[in-house]
């Protein structure tokens, strides 16, 4: 067998021949991770390094479109569990009122948003429904109103809401939802404030 | 009694309540959103801009001191009807699939001499600093109303454009794990109270992608396809992208297949 037709197997093996265009998604890949990088020439360099290298997470759910094969998923599930770093104090739960602002608040990390000095917000109502009174939600995500009414409030819930906040894709493969404590986006604080705004009793989302 | 250890009937009761109300006040919303949206259909402010990109597209300029009347935007020079609707193509002189703001800085370059930096230095306008790109888009893309997208997706270059396309649109990276499918992989969401388009289904991606550029009420200008892709890449953390690029070129293809067979709604009118 020739080079090129142990090569066409392979691929056929693996399922990755879609051959509209004439290439392999292989071809196709390497074609647009060069086409990605001749195309973010004039911004910042720092930030053109972080989008073209993806971490291994990104490649596997870009590669199957965030419907990972069982294998591939629980490997993902259980190496992002188990870097999750939870408060040393061994406590989840911060300031509700600190958690609502963050959850509205969207700046950071957009080339436009220079002052680093300023925190991250967590931008969580652009995607889900929260304390009642904000009417201005999306949803990406599932709502959170009475988050904390309908699951509890113990710890096993705040050590839950704590870690996917912190890695939303340590519970579910090539989730939608950013993983803010594992890249850095959110401090422990920030997610405890946040676990705050779905947990506490006093909370909006509960009363 | 904790929330959580009521009984399921009573849960369900207190669900079946609170539903109602939580659908209308919804509703109530939607039905606001609409009728913002009718007002502002009433007049749409991007008719200036067609008017302003004619009289740029007429007038002599350059150091050629030409007009872009002789442009050949895919279906021969100078030919405007139609042309927006069969956008983005494979052009034989660049050797290249371009979109319309790729096509028009090529004509500006060419027919009019004017320095590629120079035509593609303020693509998106600021307040006091209008855009001669934002008006000849909207006055080309006019030309194509009421007709049907046709972007043609057989010449091998359109094809691997869709490829790339493809693969770019799921592609995840950046701080947040974001790719363009994190917000138009479903249908019937939103972001905050914005509808997002799934852009792989023919019903949203025809209604949508027909109708760019568009002016927007929240940025007082119209903005472009290469606006929306360079605005869709800030809100994803990624830096900026360049103008025009292969990328947005192929995103552009890949979104045009879906779109294939929408009436040509541009320039619209958007939040």
């Amino acid at each position: 067998m020739k080079m090129r037709e142990v090569k066409f197997v392979a691929a056929l093996a693996l399922g990755l021949v879609g051959c509209a265009g004439g290439v392999s998604d292989d071809e196709a890949r390497a074609r647009a991770e060069q086409v990605f990088r001749e195309s973010f020439t004039h911004g910042n360099r720092q930030m053109a390094a972080r989008v073209e290298r993806q971490d291994e997470v990104q490649a596997l759910c870009s590669r199957y479109r965030n419907e990972p094969p069982k294998d591939v998923a629980e490997k993902i599930e259980r190496e992002q569990a188990a870097g999750i770093r939870y408060p040393a104090s061994g406590k989840f739960l911060g300031d509700w009122r600190q958690g609502e602002r963050i959850a509205q608040d969207g700046y950071g990390m957009r080339f436009t948003d220079p002052d680093t000095r300023r925190p991250n917000g967590g931008g969580c109502y652009n995607c889900h429904r929260i304390a009642p009174a904000e009417i201005s939600y999306g949803t990406i995500g599932p709502s959170l109103y009475r988050f904390g009414a309908l699951r509890g409030a113990g710890e096993a819930t705040q050590r839950y809401a704590y870690g996917k906040i912190y890695d939303s894709q340590a519970y579910l493969a090539c989730s939608h939802m950013p993983r803010f404590g594992h890249n850095g986006v959110l401090t422990e604080e920030q997610i405890m404030h946040l676990v705050a705004l779905l947990l506490d009793p006093d909370s909006p989302v509960n009363r | 009694m904790p929330f959580h250890r009521l009984p399921a009937a009573v849960l369900v009761g207190v669900l079946a309540a609170t539903l109602p109300c939580i659908c209308a006040a919804q509703q109530d919303t939607q039905k606001e959103i609409e009728r913002y949206r009718q007002l502002l259909a009433e007049g749409n402010p991007a008719d200036l801009f067609e008017a302003r990109g004619e009289e740029l597209w007429k007038t002599p300029r350059g150091p050629k001191k030409a007009s872009l009347e002789q442009c050949d935007l895919g279906l021969g020079a100078g030919v405007l009807k139609g042309a927006f609707a069969q956008l983005p193509r494979y052009f034989a002189d660049t050797d290249r699939v371009q979109d319309l703001e790729s096509r028009l800085v090529t004509c500006r370059v060419t027919l009019q001499g004017i320095d590629p930096a120079e035509a593609t230095r303020n693509p998106f306008s600021a307040p006091g600093r209008p855009s001669d790109m934002e008006a000849l888009a909207s006055f080309v893309a006019g030309q194509s109303r009421g007709m049907k997208l046709a972007a043609p997706l057989r010449h091998e270059k359109e094809l691997e454009a869709f490829r790339v396309g493809e693969q770019l649109f799921y592609r995840r990276a950046g701080p947040h794990d974001f790719a363009c499918v994190s917000c138009h992989g479903e249908n019937g969401k939103r972001i905050r109270l914005q509808e997002l388009p799934k852009l792989t289904d023919p019903h949203d991606a025809q209604k949508i992608f027909t109708t760019w550029p568009a002016y927007r009420v929240s940025q007082g200008s119209v903005r472009t396809m290469q606006h929306r892709l360079y605005d869709c890449y800030w809100q994803m953390r990624h830096p900026q992208m360049d103008y025009t690029s292969e990328a947005s070129i192929a995103l552009e293809v890949f979104m045009a297949k879906y779109a294939n067979s929408g009436e040509i709604q541009a320039p619209g009118l958007k939040r």
